[in-house]
């Protein structure tokens, strides 16, 4: 297996030292404590450990690479060592299926996790649909996952682009007045975002000044904040992500536009912002995790855990992503007592996730109608400097639960089809 | 030396026990299935390649680009056109193909350097063209929502959907025609000539030959054939995306020609052999795959400019 | 409209002239070495991620001008050690060679300073806007602009009235003759590889300024070079110079029409003049042909 630079090179069968290594509290009841030596459960994950995704998947590896430490450090699960086999897709889906494969034939793993980037997400789970694998979909936010192309076996931790329209649509309606203008990606991930956000506009009686479509990987944003600019709306709403959400922010800044019109949108990331001069970190957001929540019984634990093995840096939302992906198979093969992944995926439909891995005030659980995690959503607005730690870009105003924002699954478009 | 079979009976007969009984020794040794049927579905596209690299001297940089449209129309023909899985090989080949003719006219008089460029370039055009075109392609997100079909043929019936060794083998069946045509191509007098072209352009030009008539048919059917196998790629993958025409892979697909020899007709099987076990297998140990890979590169330069058949075939002689 | 235009345009030759110091640089070395170096993107991320480690240490304009000189360092070394050692042999080796370092440099860079992206910090004044009409157009921008038409005009002064420039641009012209003539090839190459990767660190650190820094940078500003260089006409440098400011015009313009279609432009362009003047605009007959 692999692992990220910053958490240090292991080798692939030295999981269990780095259990040890790692230091870790040792979790209750879920897990059973059992006799040790058997074969090792495996959990495959694959996820863009290269490429322009490389960061937030690192981070979704070290989150896993975490739960897995913890389980092990509390006895393993069924009786057995866990065992977490990454593999790099390369963010190309012809790579991450084969690496899907590789996992599921040769490794015989027992669940998938994985990955990052939408598309390859749906490729692996078509594969892992096929070889009756339970899979969770870490990191990939395109509707269709948890939508018209679901699987009865693949469940999905981050928000669907729904879900994040309906959580900030009215706050910054109320926030902000009723013109709004869009910077939007131009691609389906961008487009079903802007629809879902347009919809809930009209709704409550707003009018959009217009919307300008980027091309994915844009680095020079002036042509489109020119006309955003012209048309004088009372916010932009900007939907790219990444790194053109850096490259956005940093022009809108240089162009003074900020002191005109105010900057919104919908998902933020910590390591976007960390990639940004202070100055350009502005806007109101929201986050799908945050590790700054006052009073979040467990989650000092796992902030300190994380900075063990980050370099001293507070763990992103991608970290959570990662770290519950692997409690989820962990928290439900314990209480079903069984891999079988039918068995499972029945019974993780409107499972809940316990405070120790859900890490935040709401109910957590997943939609049996869809297989979609409702986690909370945060809404705040990005701050230059941290308080106390420097890491604290972001300003927490509240906390919506995932299941007052989601669409009705009869909405989704999912209809799960389970083997007979 | 240089032509399909002078390589003499044992090496083919070897690579085709090996290949056929590959679903039986690949698990033992640690290996899967999908990894041999990637192997043969990229080993076919360098060695489509090869017609032009090794046989006929010319360097395109640029043939993912066809091997992506392969993939493509593939994909897309069992989207929108009809279940059918040869149909979808069909049109997957003439998308690629076509394409690939026609901008073989516009740049065949172009050599060296400049046609390496032009290629590369050329190639991207597609590549945008998949990453943009969201309505048709699925952009960024890649074009889903086929898959491969089973075959049936009168009483007899391929589960090629469900199965994974049923598909290598059916893989394995249009890999042999394909290498077959591409034998039957380099021994007729097109492919004679197309030799001749390599070792001396401008002698063949005195004797009368059509240089750029010849380079641009031996470009179209390079073209074709790679399209073939980009179209099994995505019935491999049940998926296209963009990847499939950038250029990082073409030259993947070459130093995948270069390493096995493309002075030999086998050699980018070998090559790919070599090319993708050892990056699936590198990959898995360590993030710095990509150091290996570019290491790699640096060494078939420096020390294997002949390609591993080309050391074999020396130390044959000598 | 007309004023959005006119913005296009100005912009399209801003960003249209940092590709000209990427382009240059590309254009030298195939020019005299036959070789297309793939790993230009790595150089220039590493002239840009020097400048990111540097500046704390000697402000930016330290940094602009220290990381390219180490970046071409760095280049002569790799020069000395590997390309050196396929000059006058078939083009596909080196282009193999450099596409393999390409790799090795994006995963050194991704090691040595992590996945993330990193915000290099420019001083304040040049981060403003030149005036509230103006706002799209910040004085670093002009900065870019200045610097590139300073390189740009320094590097046509050496090769014209230099003894460098003049070997450079007969070596372009008949590398055998020069040779004949007692001119040591080899250092005259290694020199011009060097000019040419000290204008890769140089459009690194200027990137880096505009962009922010990511290890994946150079590949995505590789192929509009490559552009520029083929629509200008393989083998000659003003050639590259109007190619660059041409398809950052084109891209610029049509990005207020059709912005999906804002990169297919430059390879329409590119498709147009191939067929109107096969060698490039100012392509000359028999030069690499």
């Amino acid at each position: 297996m692999i692992t990220p630079d910053t958490a240090g090179r292991i080798g692939r069968r030295s999981i269990l030292a780095t259990a040890a290594a790692a230091a870790v509290a040792p979790l209750g009841s879920p897990f059973i404590i059992a006799a040790r030596g058997e074969t090792p459960l495996r959990i495959g994950m694959v996820d863009p450990l290269t490429g322009v995704y490389a960061a937030p998947a690192r981070n979704e590896v070290m989150g896993a690479q975490l739960a897995v430490a913890r389980i092990n450090a509390a006895g393993g699960l069924l009786g057995r060592q866990v065992e977490l086999l990454v593999e790099d897709s390369a963010n190309d889906v012809g790579t991450g299926v084969q690496k899907a494969r590789k996992l599921i034939e040769r490794d015989h793993v027992d669940f998938m996790i994985g990955d990052v980037n939408s598309a390859v997400a749906q490729a692996i789970a078509q594969v892992t649909a096929e070889n009756k694998v339970l899979h969770v979909v870490s990191g990939g936010h395109t509707d269709t996952i948890t939508g018209k192309d679901c699987h009865w076996n693949v469940y999905r931790v981050c928000n669907t682009t729904r879900m994040e329209a309906n959580a900030v649509s009215e706050v910054l309606f109320r926030k902000y007045g009723r013109k709004w203008h869009f910077i939007t990606p131009d691609y389906a991930f961008g487009h079903t975002l802007q629809t879902a956000i347009e919809a809930n506009l009209k709704r409550l009686g707003g009018i959009e000044t217009g919307a300008e479509l980027t091309p994915l990987g844009t680095s020079d944003f002036s042509p489109y904040l020119i006309k955003a600019r012209a048309a004088n709306p009372n916010v932009l709403i900007l939907l790219v992500q990444g790194q053109d959400m850096v490259n956005c922010l940093k022009q809108i800044v240089q162009f003074g536009i900020n002191r005109q019109i105010p900057v919104a949108g919908t998902q933020q990331e910590l390591e976007s912002l960390e990639g940004l001069p202070p100055d350009a970190r502005i806007g109101t957001w929201m986050f799908e995790w945050y590790w700054n929540q006052p009073g979040v019984p467990h989650l000092p634990e796992f902030v300190a855990d994380i900075r063990r093995v980050n370099g001293g840096k507070v763990p992103t939302a991608r970290h959570w992503f990662g770290y519950t992906s692997v409690m989820t198979f962990a928290l439900v093969a314990a209480q079903e007592k069984t891999t079988d992944a039918v068995k499972l995926a029945h019974a993780l439909g409107g499972f809940e996730l316990p405070p120790e891995v859900k890490l935040q005030p709401n109910r957590v659980t997943y939609r049996a109608g869809d297989h979609q995690l409702m986690l909370s959503a945060f809404i705040g607005s990005a701050q230059a400097h941290g308080g106390a730690d420097p890491e604290d870009l972001f300003k927490m105003d509240q906390v919506v639960a995932g299941d007052s924002v989601a669409p009705p699954v009869a909405d989704t478009g999912c209809t799960l089809t389970w083997p007979t | 030396m240089s032509a399909a079979g002078r390589t003499g009976a044992p090496v083919p007969l070897a690579i085709w026990v090996l290949l056929l009984l590959a679903p039986f020794w690949l698990g033992p040794v640690g290996g899967y299935t999908a990894l041999g049927t990637r192997v043969l579905v990229l080993g076919l596209a360098a060695m489509s390649l090869n017609l032009l690299l090794g046989f006929t001297g010319v360097l395109s940089f640029g043939h993912a680009a066809w091997f992506g449209l392969g993939a493509y129309g593939a994909g897309l023909a069992l989207k929108f056109v009809a279940l059918s899985t040869p149909l979808a090989l069909l049109l997957g080949t003439l998308t690629g193909g076509l394409a690939g003719a026609l901008l073989g006219a516009l740049i065949v008089h172009r050599r060296g350097i400049y046609f390496a460029m032009v290629t590369i370039a050329f190639g991207q055009v597609f590549y945008y063209i998949a990453y943009r075109w969201n309505s048709l392609t699925g952009g960024d997100d890649g074009l889903r929502g086929f898959a491969r079909q089973d075959i049936t043929l009168g009483p007899w019936h391929l589960d090629i959907a469900g199965n994974g060794t049923a598909f290598y083998y059916f893989v394995l069946t249009c890999f042999a025609v394909a290498v077959g045509l591409m034998a039957l191509l380099l021994r007729s007098p097109f492919g004679r000539t197309l030799l001749a072209i390599r070792e001396n352009e401008r002698r063949a030009r005195f004797l009368g030959i059509p240089v750029e008539l010849h380079i641009w048919i031996a470009f179209a059917l390079s073209c074709v054939f790679i399209s073939f196998a980009g179209a099994l790629y995505a019935l491999l993958n049940n998926f296209a995306d963009p990847n499939n025409l950038h250029y990082s892979l073409s030259g993947d697909l070459v130093i995948m020609a270069v390493l096995g020899g493309m002075r030999s007709f086998w050699g980018p099987l070998l090559g790919a052999a070599v090319f993708v076990v050892l990056q699936d297998y590198v990959s898995s140990l360590t993030t710095n795959w990509m150091s290996f890979v570019g290491l790699l590169f640096v060494l078939v330069v420096l020390f294997f400019p002949r390609g591993l058949l080309g050391i074999l075939r020396r130390q044959g002689t000598a | 409209m007309t004023q959005l235009l006119l913005f296009n345009v100005t912009n399209g030759l801003i960003i249209g002239a940092f590709y000209v110091l990427m382009a240059l640089g590309l254009s030298l070395i195939i020019n005299l070495s036959g070789v297309i170096n793939f790993a230009h993107g790595g150089f220039l991320a590493l002239g840009g991620y020097l400048a990111f480690t540097l500046s704390p240490f000697l402000g930016f304009w330290g940094a602009l001008l220290v990381s390219p000189l180490l970046t071409a360092a760095l280049g002569l070394v790799l020069e000395r050690l590997l390309i050196r050692r396929l000059y006058g042999r078939d083009p596909l080796y080196s282009l193999l060679l450099t596409f393999g370092l390409a790799f090795i440099f994006e995963d050194a860079t991704r090691f040595v300073w992590g996945a993330q992206g990193l915000p290099v910090t420019i001083p304040d004044f040049l981060g403003q806007p030149l005036s509230p009409d103006l706002f799209f157009i910040t004085w670093y921008r002009l900065f870019m602009v200045g610097v590139v038409a300073v390189s740009v005009g320094g590097l046509f002064l050496l090769l014209r009235h230099t003894r460098l420039g003049i070997r450079i641009r007969a070596g372009t012209l008949d590398l055998e003759t020069v040779s004949t003539l007692g001119v040591n090839v080899g250092r005259l190459r290694a020199l011009n590889f060097g000019v040419g990767i000290f204008l890769a660190g140089l459009s690194g650190v200027l990137a880096g300024g505009q962009l922010g820094l990511d290890p994946t940078m150079g590949a995505g500003l590789l192929m509009p070079s490559f552009i520029a260089i083929i629509v200008g006409g393989v083998g000659s440098l003003p050639g590259t110079l109007v190619g660059g400011l041409l398809i950052g015009v084109a891209s610029g313009v049509t990005a207020v029409f059709l912005p999906s279609a804002s990169e297919a432009v430059m390879y329409v362009l590119m498709a147009l003049v191939l067929l109107a003047r096969p060698r490039g605009l100012l392509g000359e007959e028999g030069l690499m042909t």
